[in-house]
C-alpha cells in the first residue's frame, strides 16, 4: 500500500502539470482558427491590413504556442514516470489515443507552424492560407484525440479485463472511437478554446481602441472577435447542458457531486442555484433551488427521478460486495485455476472488479475485507462536493457573463458605434481573464469530479502511481513547479511587451509606434520587405 | 494475397512490425531531430557572436517543432504498443528522464523568446538553455540505451505492477557513459554536417572542424562499445517462454544471462552485421564528404550512421526490449511486452496510412525552407526571425 501523502504529491505533480498545459492549449485551439479566418479574409480582399492581423496576432500565438508545445512534452511522459501502473493496466486502451494523436495531429500542426511563421514569402497567397488552415485544423484534431483518451478514463467503453496480462485490453475500437462522453467532451472543450481565442483578441483591441491607437486595425480584430466570440459562447454553453446530459446517464455520482445532491430527488428534480455544502454532514446549508431544472438537464423529461449521493454511496457498497467476487476469483485465477468459470467472471464487462480494487486503500486482503472497511470504501466513492459545487457554479457565471459580453460586442460592432461605448470597452479589457479561469474551473469539475478513480469504476487512483520514493516525487514536483513558475513570468513579461507594442512590432512602418499614419488609410506598398527569412 | 494479409496481421507478425515501427520512429527522430539537438550542443560555440548565433539558430529554427514529434510520438508509440515498456522504463528512469524533460523543455521557449529581447545578458543566457536542451537529451538517451544491454534492475509482482530498485547513478556506469558519448558525438556530427550545408563563411568553416572531431570521437567511442559489449558484457537469452502468440504477460518465462549471447544473431544471420558497418562507414563517408565540401552527401552518409547505430543496438537486444539485471525472468521482450491483438493491428492500420502522409509533406515543408541561412538575412527581417 503507497502513503497517502506519496499519492498525493503525485495527484498534485498531474493536478499542476495538466492546469498549466491548459493555460495554453485553449489559446492555441481558438487562435489557431481565427488566424485563419483572418488570413482567409485577406486572401479574399487582398487588404494588407489583415495580413498584419494575422502576423501581428500570429507573433501572439508563437509566444503562447511556445510554452503550450514545452508543457505538452511533459504530459506525453508523465503517465510513463509517476504513474507507471496505470500504463501498464490501461495502455492497451489509453496509449493508442494518445499515439494516434501524435500521427494526425500533432505532427500537422508542428510541421506546418515553422512555415506559418516563415514562409510568407516563399509560399504564394493560397498555399499560406492552406499552411495557416492545416495549423488550426492540426490543432483542433490533437484536442480530439486527447478528449477520445480522456472520454474513455471518465466513460470506459470498449474495453475487458484479461486474466492472461493482468490488464484492461481493448475489445472494441469504434466503441473508444465513438464513446459519446468523449464526443461531447471534444465539441465543449475546443468551443471553449474558441470563447478563449476570441477574449484574448477582443479585450487587446479593445485596450487598443480605449487608447486611440491603430484604430482600423484594432477595430476589424475586435469585429470578427466579437462574432466568432459570440457563436462560440452559444456553442460552450449549449454543449455543456449537453455534457451535462451525458453525465447524468454515466458518470451519476459526478452529476450529484456538482449539485450538491445528497438525497434522491423526485421527479422533476429541483436545480440548487446556490447554498453551502457540508461533505461532513452531508447536507446542503441554505440551499436556494430552481424547481424542474435540474431533472430537464440530466434525464430531458419531468417524471424521472435524479439518484443523490446517499442512495449512490449505498448502490456502491452493492457493487463492492459484488467486485469481491470476481476478486476472490482472480485470487483463484492467480493460484492456478485457469478454468474457463473464473474467466468468464473476471472478463465480464460488469463484474464491478474496480471497486473491489477500492478496498486495497484499506486492507491488502480484499476478499477478507470487514464491513466497516467496505463502508469506508463506499463513502470513498464520492469526491469532496463543496469544490466541485463551487467550480461548477463558477464556470457557468462566467459562461454567461461571456455570452452577455460577446452579444454586446457583436450588437455595437454591427451599429458602428462600438468606439463610443467606452464602459464596453473596458468591460471587455476586464474580462480577459474570465475564459482561462473558466477552463480551469471545467477541469476541476471533470477530473477532480472523477475521484476517487483515474479510469471510472475501474481502477481507483491510489492504485495508479509509479512505485517511487516521495522524495522522487517531490524533486519532480518542486523541479515543475519553479521551473513552470519561471517559465510563466517569462511568457507574460514577453505576451504583455508585445501587446503593448501592438501592430507596431511588425516593423512594417505603418503603426502607431513607427509614427505611421496609417490609421485607416492604405499604404502605397503593402507587401513590405521585412518578410525575408 | 489473403494468405498474406492474414500473415501480415497475425500476431506474431504484427509483435514484429511494432519492433520495427518503434525503430523506425527512433531512426526518424535520429535523423530530424537529431540534428536540432546537435545544433543546440553546437551554438555557443560554433557561433561567435550574436548575429552568427542567430544564423544557427535560424537554420533550425522554421522545422525543428515538426522534427520533435518524432520524440513525442515515440513515446505515443511505444505507449500504445509496448504498455509495459512504456511504465517499466519512464518510471524506472524517473530522475534521468525528468531531467531531461526539463532540458527539452528549454528548447521550444529558447528558439522562440530568444530573440524576442535585445538584452545580450537575455540572449546569452537562452543559448546556454539551448545548449542544454540539445546535449543533455542526447547524451542521456545514449546513457538510457547502454544500459539496456547491461539490464536494469526491476521486477514484476503478481499484479504485474513494476518497481525498479535502481538509483539515478546507477545508470552512470562506464558503460553507460561511453553508450551517452557514442549518442552524442553521432548527433553533434549530424548537426555539425546540417549547419555546414546551411550556412556559409565563417559559420561554415567552423561546422567543418566539428563534423571532423565529431566523427573522430564518434568512431573510436563506437568501436569501444562494440569491443567492451564483446569481450565484457554478459547478454540475456530467452530460454522458455510463452509462445510468439501467447498474451502479453512478462512473467511467463526463464531467462538466462551468459557471455557472448548479444551476439548469438550475427552468427545466426551475418546479414545483419551490415547495421554496425554502416555505422562505421557513414561516419567516415561523412566526414569525407565534408572535407570535399559535399555536405549534402555528408549529411545522407551521417544519417546512415544513425540508422546504423540504432539497428545495431535493436537487431543485438532482439527480442529484449529491456533486460531485467536483479530478476531476468521480469524482462520484457517483444513477445510479451506488448499490446493485445487488436491494439496492434489497429494502430498498424494507422500508421500505414499516416506515416507516408507525414513524409509527403514533411518533404514538402522542408523543400520550400531550403537554402542557406546568411547574417544578411538576419538584418533584413530581425523582427521576424528567431
Amino acid at each position: 500500500m503507497m502513503s497517502e501523502t506519496f499519492i498525493e504529491l503525485s495527484r498534485l505533480q498531474f493536478a499542476m502539470t495538466a492546469l498549466y498545459h491548459f493555460l495554453f492549449v485553449p489559446l492555441t485551439l481558438g487562435l489557431s482558427f481565427l488566424l485563419a479566418i483572418m488570413e482567409s479574409v485577406y486572401v479574399m480582399t487582398g487588404k494588407p491590413v489583415y495580413k498584419d492581423m494575422v502576423r501581428f496576432w500570429g507573433k501572439l500565438f508563437g509566444i503562447n504556442f511556445a510554452l503550450g508545445v514545452a508543457t505538452g512534452i511533459t504530459m506525453e511522459f508523465q503517465f510513463g514516470t509517476n504513474w507507471a501502473y496505470y500504463s501498464h493496466y490501461v495502455g492497451d486502451i489509453f496509449g493508442t489515443p494518445l499515439a494516434i494523436e501524435g500521427l494526425m495531429a500533432f505532427f500537422l500542426e508542428s510541421t506546418f507552424i515553422g512555415l506559418f511563421f516563415f514562409g510568407w514569402d516563399r509560399l504564394s497567397k493560397t498555399q499560406h492560407l492552406t499552411v495557416t488552415w492545416l495549423v488550426a485544423l492540426g490543432s483542433n484534431l490533437s484536442a480530439l484525440w486527447i478528449l477520445i483518451a480522456n472520454g474513455w478514463m471518465q466513460n470506459p467503453v470498449g474495453s475487458a479485463f484479461n486474466p492472461d496480462t493482468m490488464r484492461m485490453e481493448m475489445t472494441s475500437f469504434s466503441a473508444m472511437l465513438f464513446n459519446p462522453v468523449a464526443q461531447v467532451k471534444f465539441v465543449h472543450t475546443v468551443s471553449a478554446g474558441y470563447v478563449t481565442g476570441a477574449m484574448f483578441v477582443l479585450a487587446i483591441s479593445a485596450w487598443y481602441l480605449l487608447k486611440r491607437r491603430d484604430r482600423a486595425f484594432a477595430h476589424r480584430s475586435f469585429a470578427i472577435a466579437a462574432a466568432f466570440g459570440l457563436a462560440s459562447c452559444l456553442s460552450v454553453i449549449t454543449l455543456g447542458d449537453e455534457s451535462g446530459y451525458e453525465l447524468g446517464d454515466v458518470q451519476k455520482v459526478k452529476l450529484a457531486a456538482i449539485e450538491a445532491m445528497w438525497e434522491t430527488e423526485p421527479a422533476p428534480a429541483a436545480f440548487t442555484l446556490f447554498g453551502f455544502p457540508n461533505d461532513a454532514a452531508m447536507i446542503t446549508e441554505h440551499a436556494v433551488q430552481i424547481p424542474y431544472l435540474m431533472g430537464l438537464i440530466a434525464t430531458r423529461s419531468l417524471d424521472q427521478p435524479i439518484m443523490g449521493l446517499k442512495e449512490l454511496i449505498a448502490e456502491n457498497e452493492t457493487r463492492i460486495r459484488r467486485g469481491m467476487t470476481a476478486y476472490t476469483a482472480l485470487e483463484q485465477w492467480r493460484a492456478g485455476n485457469h478454468s474457463d468459470a473464473l474467466r468468464t467472471i473476471l472478463t465480464a464487462p460488469y463484474n464491478d472488479l474496480g471497486y473491489a480494487l477500492l478496498l486495497k486503500k484499506y486492507t491488502p486482503n480484499v476478499t477478507t475485507a470487514s464491513d466497516e472497511q467496505i463502508r469506508q470504501a463506499a463513502r470513498d466513492t464520492v469526491p469532496r462536493v463543496a469544490p466541485l459545487f463551487w467550480s461548477f457554479r463558477l464556470m457557468v457565471a462566467f459562461g454567461f457573463w461571456m455570452l452577455l459580453l460577446f452579444g454586446l460586442a457583436f450588437y455595437y460592432c454591427a451599429q458602428r458605434v462600438i468606439e463610443h461605448k467606452r464602459w464596453l470597452l473596458w468591460l471587455a479589457l476586464l474580462s480577459l481573464p474570465l475564459p482561462w479561469l473558466s477552463a480551469e474551473l471545467g477541469w476541476v469539475v471533470a477530473e477532480y469530479g472523477r475521484q476517487p478513480w483515474t479510469v471510472s469504476g475501474m481502477l481507483p487512483t491510489h492504485l495508479s502511481a509509479s512505485t517511487l520514493s516521495i522524495a522522487q516525487v517531490a524533486f519532480s514536483l518542486s523541479g515543475f513547479v519553479l521551473f513552470y513558475s519561471a517559465l510563466l513570468i517569462v511568457e507574460l513579461f514577453l505576451m504583455i511587451k508585445y501587446a503593448r507594442l501592438g501592430p507596431s512590432s511588425l516593423g512594417t512602418g505603418r503603426y502607431h509606434f513607427e509614427g505611421g499614419a496609417a490609421l485607416t488609410a492604405q499604404p502605397a506598398a503593402p507587401h513590405s520587405a521585412t518578410t525575408q527569412p | 494475397m489473403t494468405d498474406l494479409l492474414a500473415f501480415l496481421l497475425s500476431y506474431e507478425t504484427l509483435r514484429v512490425i511494432w519492433w520495427l515501427f518503434v525503430g523506425i520512429l527512433l531512426i526518424g527522430f535520429a535523423i530530424t531531430d537529431g540534428f536540432d539537438l546537435g545544433v543546440g550542443t553546437l551554438l555557443p560555440f560554433l557561433g561567435r557572436n550574436d548575429e552568427e548565433r542567430r544564423v544557427i539558430i535560424n537554420v533550425v529554427g522554421p522545422t525543428w517543432e515538426g522534427n520533435q514529434v518524432w520524440f513525442i510520438l515515440g513515446g505515443g508509440a511505444i505507449f500504445a504498443a509496448w504498455p509495459a515498456v512504456y511504465a517499466t522504463a519512464f518510471s524506472g528512469f524517473f530522475v534521468a528522464l525528468i531531467l531531461t524533460l526539463f532540458a527539452l523543455i528549454l528548447r521550444p521557449v529558447g528558439f522562440d523568446y530568444r530573440s524576442k529581447l535585445p538584452d545580450p545578458r537575455w540572449r546569452h543566457f537562452w543559448d546556454w538553455g539551448l545548449f542544454i536542451g540539445g546535449a543533455v537529451p542526447a547524451l542521456v538517451f545514449g546513457v538510457a540505451f547502454g544500459n539496456l544491454f547491461l539490464g536494469v534492475p526491476f521486477h514484476f509482482d503478481n499484479d504485474l505492477r513494476v518497481e525498479y530498485t535502481g538509483s539515478f547513478f546507477g545508470l552512470l556506469n562506464p558503460f553507460g557513459l561511453l553508450s551517452g558519448i557514442v549518442s552524442l558525438a553521432m548527433l553533434v556530427m549530424h548537426g555539425a554536417i546540417y549547419l555546414q550545408l546551411r550556412t556559409e563563411g565563417n559559420i561554415q568553416q567552423r561546422a567543418q572542424h566539428a563534423v571532423a572531431r565529431a566523427a573522430q570521437v564518434f568512431l573510436g567511442a563506437f568501436a569501444l562499445a562494440g569491443l567492451w559489449l564483446i569481450i565484457g558484457v554478459d547478454g540475456y537469452r530467452l530460454e522458455h517462454f510463452a509462445g510468439v502468440t501467447a498474451p502479453s504477460n512478462p512473467l511467463n518465462k526463464t531467462v538466462v544471462r551468459e557471455g557472448w549471447a548479444w551476439l548469438a544473431h550475427y552468427g545466426q544471420h551475418p546479414w545483419m552485421l551490415l547495421a554496425p558497418i554502416a555505422g562505421f562507414a557513414g561516419a567516415v563517408l561523412a566526414w569525407r564528404c565534408s572535407q570535399r565540401q559535399q555536405p549534402g552527401r555528408g549529411f545522407i552518409a551521417s544519417a546512415l550512421t544513425l540508422a546504423g547505430v540504432i539497428l545495431t543496438a535493436g537487431f543485438t537486444l532482439f527480442p529484449f526490449i529491456l533486460p531485467s539485471s536483479s530478476d531476468p525472468n521480469s524482462s520484457l521482450t517483444v513477445w510479451d511486452a506488448t499490446s493485445s491483438h487488436l491494439t496492434l493491428k489497429w494502430m498498424f492500420g494507422v500508421t500505414v496510412i499516416f506515416l507516408p502522409i507525414i513524409l509527403l509533406y514533411t518533404s514538402w515543408v522542408f523543400s520550400k525552407l531550403r537554402g542557406t541561412v546568411t547574417v544578411a538575412q538576419i538584418h533584413a527581417a530581425d523582427k521576424t526571425l528567431y
